[in-house]
């Protein structure tokens, strides 16, 4: 059964957030083994999980669809650079929202239609009480500019990257639910700069080859890959500009605590050629999952807990996790018989 | 979303558009085509449905010079090569109009600069095409270009006539059989900063630009090109692969890289004319005739990878490490 949108919760102050039975059965558990190892892994964004599973579709709509949009509209009011796009990508704005648009409307047709007769376009959102009509490609056909519009009705952040001299820039992005990493700082930055802060990967040679096969996706080949970390509160906005805001909730986690506050923090990014543009199309479709709920299910509870417990120092401060990690290791160690 | 491999398609129209050139208009058997940058590619297999063994199959590279946005064919222009393995004179000689075949869906290794201040085009014969598909974005951007296109009336220079009516002074048309040529020294000299210089063409432009940017001081980031030599026939040898065993005779007409592909093994690949880098194969043994610009010269001096898309064996035999 797939899951419905539901009334709005809120990803702050009271975060009220919650996720049904179903949801937490097609929550997309990032670990494959029980030591955690540091991998590119990607794989072809092909449908897999059957009928409901967060891969089923290219673009994942899910019961928290109105609380994400609501929570957008909050964040983009108060910091409208959390979207951006600079002059030279406004044609891949437009290769996204025909992506987004036409990909929504084909699988999700209660939800979404679109009509296009020539480069006159009809589009309408049910589930936002939008109904518009444009003309593609003119952007000062569409009420705000195409990034901005089309990004506040799909879930998951949104980067567009312009490809150059052989790498990828971050040229354009509608980000409001970062994992701690800012679009006003990484814009215009190429593939290995916006990498920097990560450890261990760059000596790797891990982002040489990374760079080399992203360069190389074709249009209609799109592939993903898995990210996660873990947050404290269901909090989507965890921006360096909001830091001052979240920061401190990391010491907050205590024993009786941590299966309610900390949550696994999974990332769906999907690379995907856009055709008209040849820039890419990078997707971070963020699902939040409290780990008492996570842990309702035995092999991710003893999964989630070798994974945590191998996991080495650098990437522990690197994610943040510095200050509750330990709470969250013996705190899973009771579901793993091994221990 | 559709994940494609293959299209097929199907010739609608031909047309010769220069003594050795002819025009392509292919249109999807089915749905539409998908839309695509301009400077992109696709890669044309060409008499594979036969069913004999000795039937020959091609693929080749071919810049779509269409209209980017105009999603309901693609125009790809082919020019009879002297010393064509069989590809060109396959297009030529045996493509007529209903005939089916199979494409790639569109790839891009010749993106045009968005960021550039201005962008000077050099084309070179059949290397006009490419240039087809940037114009419409060009001209929608509003962006300062302009064109010189170089050719050999007897044999070339397609589209002339048409260009010069639509860009007036933006293209420059040199007819080396008029004895008119192009001073590529004075055109890349005082361009203003930031421009983006391309090239397609033969390697003998391609080089005359790159070493006149290097003796101006442009940047190299500024220089782009496409080489439009796809694989060239050379000696047969014989090609072990070591993780199966198996033994495979590379014909002088073929490429390594299609003799692979024949016996079923996929080899990842975008250009097919050893610019791009996908194809790289480990060699376990035996002489290599690199012909790639890809790889670095300690990379060929090592002689332990090759790109099989054009490079050969330089002796009988070769060995993969695959």
């Amino acid at each position: 059964m797939r899951v419905a949108p539901k009334d709005i919760q809120s990803f702050r102050d009271d975060f009220t957030y919650s996720n049904s039975a179903e949801a937490i059965e097609r929550f997309p558990f990032p670990f494959a083994e029980d030591e955690y190892r540091y991998s590119v892994n990607m794989e072809p964004h092909l449908p897999k999980g059957g009928e409901g599973s967060a891969y089923e579709k290219f673009l994942d709509i899910d019961e928290h669809y109105l609380s994400e949009m609501a929570e957008r509209e909050m964040v983009l009011n108060e910091m409208p650079h959390r979207c951006l796009a600079m002059a030279h990508m406004d044609l891949a704005c437009w290769d996204m929202v025909e992506r987004v648009m036409v990909s929504l409307s084909e699988d999700y047709p209660d939800y979404f239609s679109l009509t296009r007769e020539g480069d006159r376009w009809s589009w309408e959102n049910k589930l936002l009480n939008i109904k518009d009509q444009f003309t593609f490609g003119d952007s000062s056909s569409l009420p705000m500019p195409p990034l901005d519009y089309i990004g506040r009705q799909v879930q998951g952040d949104f980067a567009l990257l312009d490809q150059r001299e052989g790498d990828l820039f971050l040229d354009a992005g509608i980000i409001t639910c970062p994992a701690d990493w800012s679009l006003a700082f990484d814009a215009g930055m190429s593939f290995k700069e916006w990498h920097g802060p990560v450890p261990m990967a760059h000596s790797e040679g891990i982002f040489d080859r990374a760079l080399k096969y992203l360069i190389a996706i074709p249009v209609g080949k799109p592939v993903r890959r898995l990210n996660w970390t873990l947050t404290v509160n269901a909090r989507m906005d965890t921006s360096p500009e909001k830091y001052h805001e979240w920061g401190h909730e990391r010491t907050s986690v205590t024993p009786e605590n941590v299966g309610e506050k900390v949550y696994l923090r999974v990332e769906v990014q999907v690379l995907d050629r856009m055709p008209r543009s040849n820039a890419m199309m990078f997707s971070i479709r963020t699902y939040l999952l409290s780990l008492e709920d996570l842990v309702t299910n035995k092999e991710w509870a003893v999964r989630m807990h070798r994974a945590m417990k191998t996991l080495p120092e650098p990437l522990i401060n690197y994610k943040g996790l510095t200050r509750f990690h330990g709470t969250v290791v013996d705190y899973l160690s009771q579901f793993d018989p091994l221990n | 979303m559709r994940i494609t491999d293959q299209i097929s398609v199907s010739v609608t129209a031909i047309k010769q558009v220069a003594p050795m050139i002819k025009e392509f208009t292919l249109e999807p058997v089915d749905g539409l085509l998908t839309p695509f940058s301009p400077g992109a590619h696709i890669v044309v297999e060409m008499g594979s449905s036969g069913s004999s063994a000795d039937k020959q199959s091609y693929r080749n590279a071919y810049s779509l010079m269409s209209n980017p946005m105009y999603s309901r064919q693609y125009r790809i222009a082919v020019r009879l090569q002297d010393d064509s393995r069989g590809g060109s004179v396959y297009m030529h000689q045996q493509v007529e109009v209903g005939t089916q075949l199979k494409i790639s869906p569109p790839a891009n290794l010749f993106a045009p600069e968005w960021m550039a201040k201005k962008h000077v085009l050099f084309a070179g014969g059949v290397g006009i095409t490419p240039f087809l598909s940037y114009l419409p974005e060009l001209q929608q951007r509003k962006a300062e270009f302009e064109l010189h296109y170089m050719f050999r009336s007897r044999q070339t220079g397609a589209y002339s006539a048409e260009l010069r009516d639509t860009l007036g002074t933006g293209c420059s048309c040199y007819d080396a059989d008029l004895g008119n040529r192009c001073d590529i020294a004075a055109v890349m000299s005082g361009q203003p900063l930031g421009t983006h210089f391309y090239i397609c063409g033969p390697e003998s432009l391609i080089d005359a630009v790159r070493t006149t940017a290097d003796a101006m001081g442009i940047p190299a980031s500024a220089i782009h090109w496409e080489a439009f030599a796809g694989a060239k026939p050379g000696q047969p040898f014989v090609v072990e692969l070591s993780q199966s065993g198996l033994e495979l005779a590379v014909a002088a007409n073929s490429s390594l890289l299609e003799t692979l592909e024949s016996a079923d093994i996929k080899i990842p690949n975008l250009c097919r004319a050893g610019v791009c880098g996908q194809c790289v194969c480990d060699v376990a043994e035996g002489e290599i005739e690199h012909r790639d610009s890809y790889l670095s010269d300690s990379e060929k001096q090592s002689g332990q990878v090759m790109m099989p898309c054009v490079s050969r064996a330089a002796g009988e035999r070769l060995v993969l490490d695959i």
